[in-house]
């Protein structure tokens, strides 16, 4: 005997820790030889080895090379050898092993064998390599086995026969009457054997078990087997629903064993049960029930046990939905879970807390929330301990950002009573969120700024500190940024620039350096905020045009001219493009303003009393509706006005003679294609000179109007030129 | 259902691995290296439940573990196990450990791994609970013990406890190592155990 035993084999692995891969390799060398060996010993050893190496070396051995010496050790008729091959079986066959079929005989010969320990290797091994056509061939001999003198191989057929059912459908038609009987067995493991195979059978298919609930019941009602009673609790579980008179006559069974059992296992599965099972809906005293499944799912959060604390978390966020009432008056110990330890734990309780939310603890739960996101050594300085890591994980901080978030929006802001205070906190989210979330934040900022009108001032002012935040600025491009909130706070300021306390400084803060390092969407923003701030102010300096106005103005104006030329060297073609234009449009005004300057110095103070009327046309570009929120069914609602026919022409079809070039074409989009959009601008709009007309009409309306002054007429239509393209992007 | 069950130590090594259902080799590794990874993270005064892992296979599988001085005791359950259930399942499972290898440490699962697995088609068949009365897990094995030894003896696989094979190693490191792995599991054990009978009851 030369040959490694498998304790050699383990204590050489252990030993040659440095060249390990070498030495598995020779070994497996040599079980090569040796599994080809004579003797039946050498032979086994050798596969016993080989399960060893394969199944625990996590080298990703293949040992399928060796299926056929598996089954020459399966088929040895010493038991220690038979139970080495069946092991590696279990740990190496496939469903397409191709030796699997040379195993029926041997299967049958060992479920017969008169030793009930090999009957249970066999049974046991079955379990893992069964097939269909296994399942098929052996179908009969295991139904016969029910009936077998030892609970030890009935309890083992019972199992097997689900594996059965999964490869060979058929076989439960054929065995279920007997699998039946077997509820009644006198030993409680094979009882408790056919529950689970029921249980896991009902979860697929819970209606044809059904008729199985009287014989379950007695079981439920007489057992004291924990596991079986959690499996049959489970089992109702799944039961209750499609059979509602179920449900009452299983609450008195259930309820004795809330209030009696020490088992922590089985009481949570039966509060489970109830909850899920629809049984705190039948009427009656269904509240009282319900009541006693929170109180003592309280228990469970009041436990030291970690893992009691996170499944009576669990259960409430169940109850939760039907009774939030009873859930909130736990609010105390659920607001603790919030700050444990576990973060498996904390998380549950969140999800608890988010439908716990109403008006009245709104403020609290955020503010409770908001403390988690706040470094921990500002509460106190004198307690040395470092915070829990997960506290610092990014994925964590977004997490409550994003439940913070999903309070206070959710049903259209129904919490929130107070939204200046709503919006003060999305401000402090922006410096204490340490995660990227600015684009949430600025989309909420903006939904609630332009909704709520009497936040709006507030929300102005405390924007001008976010414009104003030259920290924010500077980090920008860090990855924890939130700079992405300037994007709301320029759109709001632009927007709301009536509430603007100092107008000029916001649009100094708009150009000041180093606002190009932000984002190219929210420098966008900026450039047109600048344009509405300073149209707004502008406008103001009209009801007190006097020279000083005029001087600031010219000055400004210039100042302006020559800073929104930084925007214009972006590689974004969006800002470029604003940049652009807003610069003309400051260009157009300062000289109208020095033209004018330059004709009072000329003598010719005809105008000297009036303010350009350029200023004037400014403002109601931007101001002149306000921007209201539309619910996006509101235009449904709106009802056609009387005598109005949608399908009736606007302007006749035009005259056959002058739409000769565009006829050929039309005619292949087809004619009703045009006739029912109607409307000779649609034709035209298809034939690609929709441009054009456009600008024409611009053109045309500007005319009629009528002004006295030739130079303004001049100006205006360069102004509405100008204007046409910042605005339509041509 | 039981997906798997895995042992490893606390340096990821795994000493028992039992899929009950057909994953290939590659992944049966992976699966081993994620859930060591998530687990070993894990202080063990948090709960046992693992929760949000892409590998495991979805919304109805959950990781449910112990941790016993050097070693993970891990199943890989479906949403038809109750988790307090497993809780208790997995204690079963150790304690049956510890009754048949007579204070089990870490080295008698390293060189027994063919009886631990065989203790262990007593507790879980093909994925079903077969057995969670301590008395019958060990009697069974006790039996086939005793045919083993009938059936004629192949010293090479016997060996009764862990006595027997520090001996073997006869490395003074390995005697010590022994002792505290003994020592600590044991005592692991039964701290837990008393806490195993408050919290259920099986056997009662």
């Amino acid at each position: 005997m030369f040959e490694k035993t498998l304790t050699d084999l383990i204590r050489g692995i252990r030993t040659n820790k440095k060249n390990e891969q070498k030495y598995i390799a020779a070994c497996l060398q040599e079980i090569r030889q040796e599994v080809r060996s004579n003797d039946p010993d050498v032979k086994a050893v050798a596969i016993s080895k080989l399960t060893y190496v394969c199944s625990l070396q996590m080298l990703g051995y293949d040992m399928s090379w060796a299926s056929f010496h598996v089954v020459e050790v399966m088929s040895s008729a010493k038991f220690l050898q038979k139970r080495t091959g069946y092991l590696a079986a279990t740990q190496s066959f496939r469903q397409d092993t191709d030796v699997l079929m040379l195993t029926t005989n041997l299967l049958k010969k060992d479920l017969a064998s008169g030793n009930h320990l090999e009957v249970g290797v066999a049974l046991n091994g079955l379990a893992h390599i069964v097939t269909p056509d296994l399942a098929r061939d052996l179908c009969q001999d295991l139904v016969s086995m029910l009936n077998h003198s030892r609970p030890y191989v009935r309890k083992k057929v019972v199992l097997v026969l689900y594996k059965l059912f999964l490869k060979f459908p058929e076989a439960l038609r054929l065995s279920f009457p007997r699998l039946k009987e077997k509820l009644e067995d006198p030993d409680p493991s094979v009882v408790c054997a056919v529950v689970n195979v029921i249980c896991e059978l009902a979860r697929k298919n819970p209606k044809n078990y059904l008729s199985l609930a009287p014989q379950l019941f007695h079981i439920l009602n007489t057992s004291s087997n924990n596991w079986m009673l959690i499996k049959i609790i489970k089992l109702f579980g799944a039961l209750t629903p499609l059979e509602p008179r179920l449900a009452k006559k299983l609450l008195p069974p259930i309820t004795q064993h809330i209030q009696q059992t020490h088992a922590m296992s089985l009481l949570y599965e039966c509060i489970h049960t109830v909850i899920t099972g629809g049984m705190l809906n039948l009427g009656g005293n269904s509240d009282s029930l319900a009541a006693m499944c929170v109180n003592k799912l309280r228990t469970f959060l009041e436990d030291t046990d970690q893992n009691l604390k996170y499944v009576g978390l669990l259960a409430l966020a169940k109850i939760l939905p039907t009774h939030p009432r009873l859930v909130s008056e736990h609010r105390d110990i659920i607001l603790r879970c919030i700050d444990d330890p576990d973060i498996s734990i904390r998380l549950r309780a969140l999800d608890l807390v988010v439908g716990m939310v109403n008006k009245r603890n709104c403020t609290d739960i955020v503010k409770r929330l908001m403390a988690h996101l706040l470094p921990s050594s500002n509460s106190d300085p004198t307690a040395n301990y470092s915070p829990p890591s997960t506290l610092l994980e990014p994925a964590y901080r977004a997490d409550i950002i994003n439940r913070i978030i999903y309070i206070c929006s959710q049903n259209s802001y129904s919490n929130i009573t107070n939204f200046e205070w709503y919006i003060a906190v999305l401000v402090d989210l922006t410096y204490v969120s340490g995660v990227k979330v600015g684009e949430m934040l600025a989309q909420q900022i903006m939904d609630v700024g332009v909704r709520v009108k009497s936040a709006r001032q507030y929300c102005v002012k405390i924007m001008q500190r976010l414009i104003s935040d030259k920290n924010l600025l500077e980090n920008c491009k860090l990855s924890d940024s939130n700079a992405e909130v300037l994007y709301a706070a320029a759109w709001i300021s632009g927007e709301y620039c009536s509430f603007l306390e100092n107008p000029v400084e916001t649009i100094e803060f708009l150009i000041q350096p180093g606002v190009t390092k932000l984002s190219h969407n929210v420098q966008a923003v900026y450039v047109h905020a600048v344009l509405k701030i300073y149209a707004y102010w502008a406008n103001s300096l009209v009801y007190n045009w006097d020279d000083d106005a005029k001087q600031e103005l010219i000055q400004i104006t210039a100042k302006l001219k020559d800073k929104v030329g930084m925007f214009s060297s972006c590689t974004d073609l969006e800002v470029q493009e604003r940049a652009y234009n807003i610069r003309e449009i400051f260009s157009i005004i300062h000289q109208d303003l020095i033209n004018e300057e330059n004709n009072l110095k000329e003598g010719n103070d005809y105008s000297s009393q009036k303010a350009p009327a350029i200023i004037a046309e400014l403002p109601p570009l931007f101001f002149f509706y306000e921007l209201n929120p539309v619910a996006p069914k509101a235009q449904k609602k709106v009802p056609i006005p009387e005598g109005l026919d949608l399908d009736a022409w606007i302007n006749e079809p035009l005259p056959e003679s002058e739409n000769n070039e565009s006829e050929e074409e039309e005619e292949s989009y087809g004619y009703g294609y045009g006739q029912t959009f109607g409307g000779s601008g649609d034709l035209i709009f298809s034939n690609g000179n929709g441009a054009t007309v456009g600008r024409r009409r611009v053109r045309k309306n500007g005319r009629k109007n009528g002004y006295e002054s030739e130079d303004n007429e001049e100006l205006r239509e360069k102004v509405y030129v100008t204007i046409y393209s910042v605005l339509f992007g041509n | 259902m039981i997906k798997s069950v895995l042992i490893f130590n606390n340096h990821g090594k795994p000493r028992i691995t039992k899929f009950y259902q057909q994953i290939d080799i590659g992944t049966q590794q992976a699966l081993i290296q994620e859930i060591f990874s998530l687990v070993s993270k894990r202080p063990d005064t948090v709960c046992n439940f693992l929760e949000g892992s892409q590998m495991l296979g979805g919304k109805d599988t959950r990781v449910i573990y112990r941790h016993y001085a050097t070693l993970y005791f891990v199943f890989v359950v479906d949403d038809c196990e109750s988790e307090l259930g497993i809780l208790d399942l997995i204690q079963v499972f150790v304690e049956s450990l510890d009754k048949c290898f007579e204070n089990v440490c870490e080295l008698d699962l390293i060189f027994h791994f063919d009886e631990v697995h065989h203790i262990l088609a007593e507790v879980i068949s093909g994925g079903m609970v077969l057995e969670t009365n301590i008395t019958e897990i060990v009697h069974a094995f006790s039996e086939s013990n005793k045919l083993k030894k009938r059936s004629g003896t192949m010293a090479t696989i016997a060996g009764s406890g862990a006595g027997a094979v520090a001996r073997d190693l006869g490395a003074n490191l390995a005697n010590t190592v022994t002792t505290t792995l003994q020592s600590t599991l044991q005592n692991t054990v039964s701290a837990t155990f008393s806490n195993f009978r408050r919290t259920t009851g099986f056997n009662s």
